[in-house]
């Protein structure tokens, strides 16, 4: 990176660090946090409409529907933490070969499970096995990121499901005396007051999927904890320019500054957004603000 | 191999006894119900001496965090957040590599890097954090009444604590608390997941699911057979809490008893 980099050995500390910060492998780390908030940033959103979707279901006059929505969020739900993880990505990926295999392959003669082992014709392999690396780190991710969206999802549709609920009685019924249709309240009326309701359970939510993307490195990602084990571990003269001791300590001591960080700047904000949308509602905190407002 | 020869060797592998090697081919059901649930053993200990350990910890530290004074609110208030607000996964890796580091140097500090006592402390800490957040609300809802009236028939200090505060928060606490309680015992099965290594292949519940579905192929066993080993802990858990819920409210009228609602979380 830096013209003095030449020959590391030579270097005073400071010098070297700047040096051993800068590495190619180094800019690895760097961006797997930035794959980090790329998650971060696809999955809110995708896991708030699924969400939405599950908690419209469950709320649905319509038996199956509900029906749905409901045991979308009691089985999601229900079932403990990262087990849900490493059980989704590999019954993903065994249901998108299949669905492949059964639409590219209808030939093919031989049983999928064929002991222990799952094959699908070699035309149906998710990614394919020739394509390029990039291809199968993506086609990971993504596999994470739908994963990620449908746990999460589960948890925000019940969530927005008891927010719906929280929404004042007398409000709907105002909507329908002035006539509106069912679907006109809800769109109206319902969805723009039940952010408040939502607004603690979602930050929750939030600070939850935050601390949930180190579980990124069990889907087999190279994310900041890969990189982190590989960077800190004992490097010998012989096979880095730059030796040292058993560093991981510290680089997982980074990680954990870099989580507290983002979870206390997202509190911070998340208590601006709450703030914001108290403001005119019909609940204590709305009340609050209402009173200390000078007449 | 009969289930029950099966049942023989393997019902204590995680903690070394039995049979050495684990399966390695033709996975049979019971195979796997056994080692998982023998796993469960180590999910089991980690959940209960933390949640004891952490209790009292807790207890400190919320009545710390409710303290007036600067210097012992703003410690309580920093060790909660510390652990609250990092990824628990995370605190495993870098307690694990911090006591390998003091291994170094210091040879006391072996047993450290083991799951048994590090993971155990990291867990200590964590459920400590947490469950002083729900004491801390807790104390901050316990009726102005209950407390003037302590003052008034001049109760104070540790007999106020003892007798009225204490009470009164736990019994708040406690729906909150269960919940806590439960995905604790989730959070467990992070542990071989994380730096702290399985030695010589005795994991919990977790591992040897993930053992399974590794040699196999095949996730649709061995999760929802962990699955099936957690729903029943959880169920127990439900029980006991639920006893010591009915307790702590036995002096109030049955319909004031708060109930205990079940809210699963995902990941801490």
């Amino acid at each position: 990176m830096f013209a003095f980099c030449q020959d590391p050995s030579e270097l005073e500390t400071l010098r070297w660090l700047a040096c051993y910060l800068t590495t190619g492998v180094h800019f690895s780390f760097y961006f797997s946090f930035i794959k980090v908030l790329g998650i971060l940033a696809v999955t809110a959103p995708v896991a708030l409409a699924f969400g939405f979707l599950g908690a419209m279901a469950a709320r649905s006059r319509f038996i199956p529907f509900s029906a749905i929505g409901k045991s979308y969020i009691a089985i999601v739900r229900g079932v403990p933490d990262i087990a849900f993880f490493l059980f989704f990505v590999i019954a993903l990926d065994q249901a998108f070969e299949w669905l492949r295999h059964s639409y590219l392959c209808p030939d093919w003669e031989e049983p999928i499970r064929q002991g222990t082992d799952f094959i699908v014709c070699p035309a149906a392999k998710l990614p394919l096995g020739s394509a390029p690396e990039v291809v199968h780190e993506a086609y990971a991710f993504g596999l994470a990121v739908i994963t990620f969206s449908l746990v999460f999802g589960a948890f925000a549709a019940n969530v927005l499901f008891g927010a719906m609920r929280a929404v004042p009685r007398a409000q709907l019924e105002t909507a329908e005396a002035y006539g509106m249709s069912q679907r006109q309240t809800f769109r109206r009326v319902l969805v723009p007051q039940m952010w408040v309701y939502a607004l603690p359970g979602l930050s929750n939510l939030w600070q939850v999927l935050i601390k949930a993307t180190p579980l990124l490195f069990l889907l087999g990602i190279e994310d900041v904890v890969y990189w982190a084990r590989e960077l800190g571990g004992t490097k010998t003269a012989r096979f880095s320019d730059y030796p040292h001791g058993d560093w991981r300590m510290w680089y997982f001591l980074a990680l954990l500054l870099f989580y507290l960080l983002m979870t206390w700047g997202s509190e911070k904000i998340l208590n601006r957004i709450m703030l914001r949308l108290t403001k005119g509602q019909a609940t204590a905190g709305g009340e609050a603000q209402r009173k200390a407002r000078p007449a | 191999m009969s289930c029950w020869d099966t049942i023989q060797s393997y019902a204590f592998r995680s903690i070394g006894f039995g049979e050495r090697l684990l399966p390695r081919s033709d996975f049979t059901l019971c195979e796997q119900f056994t080692l998982i649930g023998s796993g469960m053993l180590w999910n089991v200990y980690f959940g209960i001496c933390a949640l004891l350990t952490g209790f009292c910890l807790a207890v400190a530290v919320a009545v710390a965090k409710n303290d007036s004074r600067a210097f012992v609110r703003k410690p309580a208030e920093w060790f909660v957040f510390l652990f609250r607000g990092s990824p628990l996964f995370i605190q495993f890796f870098f307690a694990y590599f911090f006591f390998l580091n003091l291994k170094g140097n210091y040879a006391f500090f072996n047993p450290f890097t083991a799951a048994w006592l590090g993971a155990l402390i990291v867990l200590f800490l964590n459920t400590a954090a947490y469950s002083a957040e729900i004491f801390f609300g807790a104390l901050k809802s316990i009726p102005k009444g209950d407390v003037e009236a302590a003052d008034a028939y001049g109760l104070t200090g540790w007999t106020r604590f003892r007798r009225i505060v204490f009470p009164t928060m736990l019994r708040l606490a406690w729906p909150s608390y269960t919940n806590e309680a439960i995905f604790l015992f989730h959070a467990t099965t992070l542990v071989f997941f994380s730096g702290f290594p399985a030695w010589q292949q005795r994991g919990d519940a977790l591992y040897y699911a993930s053992y399974f579905a590794d040699k196999t192929f095949n996730p649709f066993v061995p999760y929802p057979i962990l699955a099936f080993y957690f729903i029943l802990l959880t169920l127990a858990i439900i029980v006991v809490f639920g006893m010591v819920n009915r307790r702590l409210n036995r002096h109030l009228p049955t319909e004031r008893h708060p109930r205990l609602r079940l809210r699963p979380n995902l990941v801490r």
